[in-house]
């Protein structure tokens, strides 16, 4: 693999991590619903990196953008924020 | 080997949440979570070192220089299930907070042991 993409995948695997730790810790449950998407965006472009185009652009469009706008509407259905522990 | 460890570590981070957290909207997170690192690590098996992606172009004609095509074929079928049995658990969830009015699991007297 090239440096440069070795450098950059691993940039990309550190703020996958450190976003999916964000959106279990987080309080407000709009926000982790955010940062969940953003966790699975980086995901898809690591996919690119290991030559899955597809996976990568199913990835983007299914997992990051429609499972979020489902869990925007199941957020606005109930509870804005987490109370408890 | 690096995306082999990245892929255990949302792994856990996602089986902490479904265990540990009592928000129901957490659980379903991490849930999400486990299937993003499932098929991370599903697509970093059929990785190869300095191959090109599985289409056949004009510059790369034979498949001998490229990466496994099975594994990103049975991950694109795994993305899509997964969304749709995110959205049958959101629905639940939806459901239950009618029913109980909180998300709280520790709070929903029918679920409690």
């Amino acid at each position: 693999m090239n440096p440069v993409v070795l450098i950059f995948s691993y940039i990309l695997l550190l703020a996958s991590i450190g976003l999916s730790l964000i959106s279990i810790e987080v309080k407000d449950l709009l926000a982790a619903v955010i940062f969940m998407g953003a966790a699975s965006l980086i995901v898809s472009l690591i996919f690119l990196i290991l030559q899955a185009p597809d996976v990568a652009m199913s990835e983007a469009a299914i997992g990051a953008a429609l499972t979020m706008a489902i869990y925007v509407i199941a957020v606005k259905k109930t509870e804005k924020e987490d109370k408890d522990d | 080997m690096i995306f082999y460890i990245t892929a255990l570590i949302i792994i856990g981070i996602g089986l902490y949440a479904l265990i540990i957290k009592s928000n129901l909207i957490k659980k379903i997170i991490g849930l999400d979570l486990i299937e993003t690192g499932i098929n991370l690590l599903i697509v970093s098996i059929g990785y190869i070192d300095g191959k090109e992606a599985p289409i056949f172009t004009f510059n790369v004609r034979n498949a001998a220089s490229m990466v496994d095509p099975v594994p990103q074929a049975l991950t694109l079928t795994s993305i899509v299930i997964g969304a749709s049995e995110l959205a049958l658990a959101a629905a639940f969830v939806v459901l239950l907070y009618r029913k109980y009015g909180t998300l709280n699991v520790k709070k929903i007297r029918s679920l409690k042991w």
